[in-house]
């Protein structure tokens, strides 16, 4: 069957096509349809990216804390929680769940509930990866620090840490990588982005092949163009000397 | 605070919305299991044949599963399995299809890892003893690798588990939407969303402390 990529130049109202592919003002057209879903796939994976980190490294730190056996099992509970219930699954918790039970949350709107779920859901893989890189350093790391005076979050912030994160960039990148193909979950709750604008395009413009097409381009463009980052990141922060070793990751 | 109420869920609801849909994403899981395993063995076998006409194929169908969601993955095929064979197909027959070829380029890159984990020696040694390819495969290298594999193996298992949620995006009655039918039909979304995520939990949690003492069994014996 041919292909017809005109489709995308079409007026989302009317069905014209548009002279020069854009759309203006009120007018536009399934191309600009396209970029604007691409933005929210890339608005919600980035934000995500951004708690996961976050809560991610604070639980991954939480859990290596020497004598506070309260806390690490805290951090290892959060781990389990986030790593056992489907993404998908969490995402109607925060939608439907949470803000049923917390009503101030009532007022959140989508976008937010969306971005704590994907993110706490990826903090827990990072808490992981975290961990494991603060385990792969030698022990004397730690009481180096000790007995120069450091504080623990002294030694934390200016021993342990900074080596840490330079090991676990590998797996920091795939997981940043995956955090942009599970942000496709946010459809189920009408989040206007790529995978939803597959669904509802593809109907409407009887084009799935085509639509399908230059949503999957988008995802593995977005994809590259994290890695790419990564990679620029890891080659800026290279320790010479420092043999940076990998920590596997499974998961997708 | 909202107050919950759980008395809806009682044995006749599970039988007939629950069950139905479990029954459906274990079976899922199982047989995407199984074909994953086959199939992704049959990928890494080509990726590490060095024959360049069939390590780029396999290349490239690996990794263009894996930088594509699994949502569109499923999209995709639903769309495009009816135009190859030609007629309609349900929603879980093309799940099935769909988790198996996606599934293969996971598992493909576990199995690649496995093999490559045993030492040069043992290809060498099933060389001298004069096996055949297959032979040296079948008996020396597989066997060890699938050892070696067994804890990752069973951590995507359980991960394939909860993704088998997602053909929620073309409407196949799974677990997931056992519990969410449920929930429409009796007035109480909440109560079901909750009880989906606890036997999600429940069953996730289980299998990986599994996967823990299997994972230390294999290590003891080593």
């Amino acid at each position: 069957m041919a292909m017809d990529w005109s489709v995308f130049c079409k007026d989302t109202l009317t069905g014209e096509v548009m002279p020069g592919c854009f759309g203006s003002g009120q007018d536009i057209t399934y191309l600009n349809w396209l970029f604007s879903a691409w933005g929210w796939t890339v608005a919600v994976s980035l934000t995500a990216l951004v708690v996961a980190l976050v809560a991610g490294s604070v639980v991954g730190v939480i859990r290596t804390l020497p004598d506070k056996p309260g806390l690490v099992r805290l951090g290892n509970a959060w781990v389990e929680l986030f790593r056992n219930i489907p993404l998908l699954v969490q995402i109607f918790l925060w939608y439907f769940v949470v803000p049923a039970l917390i009503p101030p949350m009532k007022d959140f709107p989508p976008f937010i509930l969306v971005v704590l779920a994907l993110g706490l859901f990826t903090s827990a893989r990072i808490a992981e990866q975290v961990r494991a890189g603060i385990q792969a350093l030698p022990k004397g790391q730690r009481y180096a620090g000790m007995a120069l005076g450091l504080t623990t979050p002294q030694y934390y912030r200016y021993v342990l840490l900074p080596m840490a994160y330079r090991i676990i960039i590998p797996p920091l990148t795939s997981e940043s990588m995956n955090i942009f193909k599970n942000s496709a979950v946010a459809f189920a709750v009408s989040i206007p982005e790529l995978t939803q604008y597959a669904l509802q395009v593809g109907e409407e413009t009887a084009r799935p092949i085509e639509v399908y097409i230059a949503v999957t381009i988008l995802y593995a463009a977005s994809a590259l163009i994290i890695n790419r980052i990564f990679a620029v990141i890891e080659k800026r922060a290279r320790v010479p000397g420092f043999v940076v070793a990998g920590t596997g990751a499974g998961g997708h | 605070m909202l107050n919950l109420d759980f008395s809806i869920f009682t044995w006749s609801l599970v039988q007939n919305f629950i069950v139905k849909g479990f029954i459906f994403s274990l079976t899922l899981t199982a047989i995407a299991t199984l074909g994953g395993v086959f199939f992704g063995t049959l990928l890494a076998l080509m990726r590490l044949s060095g024959q360049k006409w069939l390590d780029l194929p396999a290349a490239f169908y690996v990794n263009a599963m894996r930088s594509v969601p699994l949502v569109m993955v499923i999209l995709w095929f639903f769309l495009l399995v009816p135009l190859i064979i030609g007629q309609p197909i349900g929603a879980e027959y093309s799940a099935v299809i769909t988790f198996i070829a996606f599934e293969a380029a996971y598992f493909s890159e576990i199995m690649r890892a496995g093999i490559q984990s045993i030492p040069r020696g043992q290809v060498f040694a099933g060389q001298a003893l004069g096996m055949t390819y297959g032979q040296n495969m079948k008996l020396v290298i597989l066997p060890q690798a699938f050892r070696n594999m067994l804890p990752v193996l069973l951590t995507q298992t359980i991960i394939l588990f909860q993704d088998t949620s997602l053909v929620y995006a073309i409407g196949a009655y799974d677990l997931l939407k056992g519990f969410e039918t449920a929930g429409k039909n009796f007035g109480r979304p909440i109560e079901m969303y909750l009880l989906a995520a606890v036997v999600y939990f429940i069953i996730s949690f289980s299998l990986s402390s599994v996967v823990k003492r299997i994972h230390r069994k294999i290590a003891i014996i080593r």
